[in-house]
């Protein structure tokens, strides 16, 4: 993509482009990714298959054991668990809990990096000096290892398996913020030294307004495409924690969790329309994530191909 | 230099104190301990649990708790693991070095894997085999490690029974010489083979980006000019530039060599420390998980350092200061 010069040429092209403000350059260059549109697509039919779908399902989310492990059929297009319960549905309805885990977590991940991110590198000192150390420390611990404490933790304090959800919400949100925050401080610490943040000094903005209304609109694009791609691996994350049974318990299935039913030997050998859809649909929105946080990457920053 | 590595040498000592007490803590006050776990049975009085709580040191308060422990720690004495009932130092001993056999075969292929498809949907860019190995690498790279576990473990060892389905030796075999490794290498084939096909893509996408990024500079347009053949710039030129970035990636992952991988060995029965580390955290066994999680974020503290020094080395345009 060819970049703006102050000339005739320019402004005449300019008309014809119509505004090349960052935002209208970064979409022309998204919607002209391939990548990107897949997606899209998937992206939305996976959203609207699991809180649209369930709505279409002649099915009803109740036990029925004299249809347990019943192998897909026309009736039962991808078969039904061991309580009889249609799995297509409880795929739809598992998620509904995945998707809201992987977003909420991404949200609180996003809120305390980006404001812990933005403190440090905006006040620098001794505020800086702590909040990085934190974000050392954290960095160095194994993050897995410590999110399935925290699971066997939740477990332990018999938390209500309805409330768990937001525990492993807010457990994703706490254990990985550091990235973000060091993404944000690096880049509000290289745009405190340009012109436009003097001028707001010079005409003595308070801080929060300088923060909020000129550092902060410079991050977004920084911050979307790793929000976007947090998303992804909030979900993978989530799906570990309950695959192994210490994330999302039922009676609110996630993905990971109907993966577990591999657990069981003879399920996993003989059953595998039980656990094979939860995997399927795991990647395929996963991968859409990554395609669509990879593209928006390319879009906001076309130097920076990764 | 060496006043830069001893510098973050003890940079890094606070770093360490803070990261042993958040993990202390989260362990310590944690409603569940090893005795109520061990010992939910009902012929178990308060009183013995009260005995068994101090012979453990569970019944301190906590800061007493934890100087003690850190004290120990810094002796390197890890304690006993409650699980296996003897030294911690010699339960990670005993199963490090099977993880850390996986980790040297995935990273071996990783890195091989990876580098061949990075650079050559570099040079290739936005060829047939750049687009579809994109593709591939995605989707590999959008897979939980558990379910390609899984899903390899149903079709290659269940359903078709070319290699095992899980452990690490034949169970009741005793073989010997070039027919053990044999065996230990069939049972290696599918944890390997998950945990590589997860990892290449991340980073053959580093590899291609790097290469793109030295591709385009000047020298490599007067190394084609000078009348080089295109395999000495690419390989002599433009490569060894590109690796530069690749130094710190390698060396941050020097850890993992020795964290194991809790859920694939799990799910491929490997006696890897990753699997014991996850039987301990479900039966409360913490002072395997202390030690495990110290030696780790020691590993990874250490690793970060020399990361550092060695991308110094290899560019001088980088000072350490």
């Amino acid at each position: 993509m060819e970049r703006p010069t102050p000339t005739l040429d320019y402004r005449r092209k300019n008309k014809k482009r119509g505004g090349t403000s960052l935002w209208q350059d970064a979409f022309r260059r998204f919607i002209k990714n391939k990548y990107a549109i897949l997606g899209l697509v998937i992206l939305t039919f996976m959203i609207l298959f699991a809180f649209i779908g369930p709505y279409f399902s002649p099915h009803q989310d109740v036990p029925d054991v004299t249809k347990a492990n019943q192998p897909p059929s026309k009736e039962h297009w991808l078969g039904t668990d061991n309580l009889g319960r249609d799995v297509l549905l409880r795929l739809m309805l598992a998620g509904r809990i995945s998707l809201t885990v992987g977003i909420a977590a991404t949200l609180i991940l996003l809120l305390i990096g980006v404001s812990l991110g933005a403190i440090s590198g905006y006040y620098g000192g001794w505020v800086d000096v702590i909040i990085m150390r934190i974000a050392d420390i954290i960095y160095a611990m194994p993050g897995l290892p410590i999110l399935i404490v925290m699971g066997a933790i939740m477990s332990d304090l018999k938390i209500p398996p309805a409330h768990r959800i937001y525990y492993v919400m807010f457990i994703l949100g706490i254990i990985s913020w550091v990235g973000v925050a060091r993404l944000v401080r690096s880049q509000i610490l290289s745009l405190k030294e340009q012109e436009f943040m003097l001028a707001t000094e010079v005409l003595g903005l308070r801080d929060s307004k300088k923060i909020i209304k000129h550092l902060f609109p410079n991050v977004l694009p920084t911050v979307i495409v790793a929000g976007t791609l947090g998303v992804a691996s909030s979900i993978i994350s989530e799906s570990a924690l309950s695959f192994l049974g210490l994330g999302v318990v039922p009676p609110t299935p996630s993905w990971g969790y109907m993966l577990s039913a591999a657990n069981n030997m003879i399920d996993f050998a003989k059953r595998p329309w039980l656990w094979i859809p939860p995997g399927v649909a795991i990647m395929l929105t996963v991968l859409a994530i990554n395609f669509v946080g990879d593209a928006l990457r390319d879009a906001f920053d076309p130097r920076q191909k990764i | 230099m060496t006043q830069f590595i001893i510098r973050r040498l003890l940079q890094s000592i606070p770093t360490l104190i803070g990261a042993s007490i958040i993990i202390f803590l989260i362990f310590a006050l944690a409603p569940g301990d090893y005795v109520t776990r061990q010992f939910e049975n009902p012929k178990m009085t308060p009183e013995r649990m009260e005995q068994l709580r101090a012979l453990y040191g569970l019944d301190k308060p906590l800061p007493e708790r934890y100087l003690r422990w850190a004290g120990n720690m810094l002796r390197g004495e890890m304690g006993d693991s409650l699980m296996f009932k003897k030294p911690v130092i010699s339960v990670i001993n005993d199963f490090i070095w099977n993880s850390f056999l996986l980790g040297v075969a995935i990273m071996f292929f990783e890195w091989l894997i990876a580098s061949i498809i990075g650079i050559y949907s570099a040079v290739r860019q936005y060829s047939v085999f750049d687009t579809i190995a994109t593709l591939i690498i995605f989707m590999l790279y959008s897979l939980p490690s558990f379910f390609l576990g899984l899903v390899l473990l149903k079709f290659f060892a269940v359903d078709l029974r070319w290699f095992p389905v899980g452990g690490m030796i034949t169970t009741g075999s005793n073989y010997t010489g070039w027919a053990y490794i044999m065996d230990v290498a069939k049972h290696m084939v599918l944890p390997v083979a998950t945990l590589t096909l997860i990892s290449v893509g991340g980073l053959s996408r580093y590899f291609r980006a790097n290469m793109l990024e030295v591709i385009k500079q000047d020298y490599i347009r007067t190394a084609r000019a000078k009348g080089l053949k295109e395999r000495t710039v690419i390989f002599k030129h433009a490569l060894r530039n590109a690796l530069l970035p690749l130094i710190t990636l390698f060396t941050l992952e020097i850890p993992s060599l020795f964290a194991g991988a809790m859920i694939t060995e799990r799910i491929y029965n490997w006696p890897g420390i990753g699997k014991v580390v996850l039987q301990a955290i479900y039966v409360r066994d913490y002072p395997l998980f202390l030690g495990y999680t110290m030696l780790i974020t020691v590993l990874t503290i250490l690793a970060n350092i020399l990361a550092d020094v060695l991308y110094g080395i290899a560019d001088p345009r980088v000072r350490l200061k």
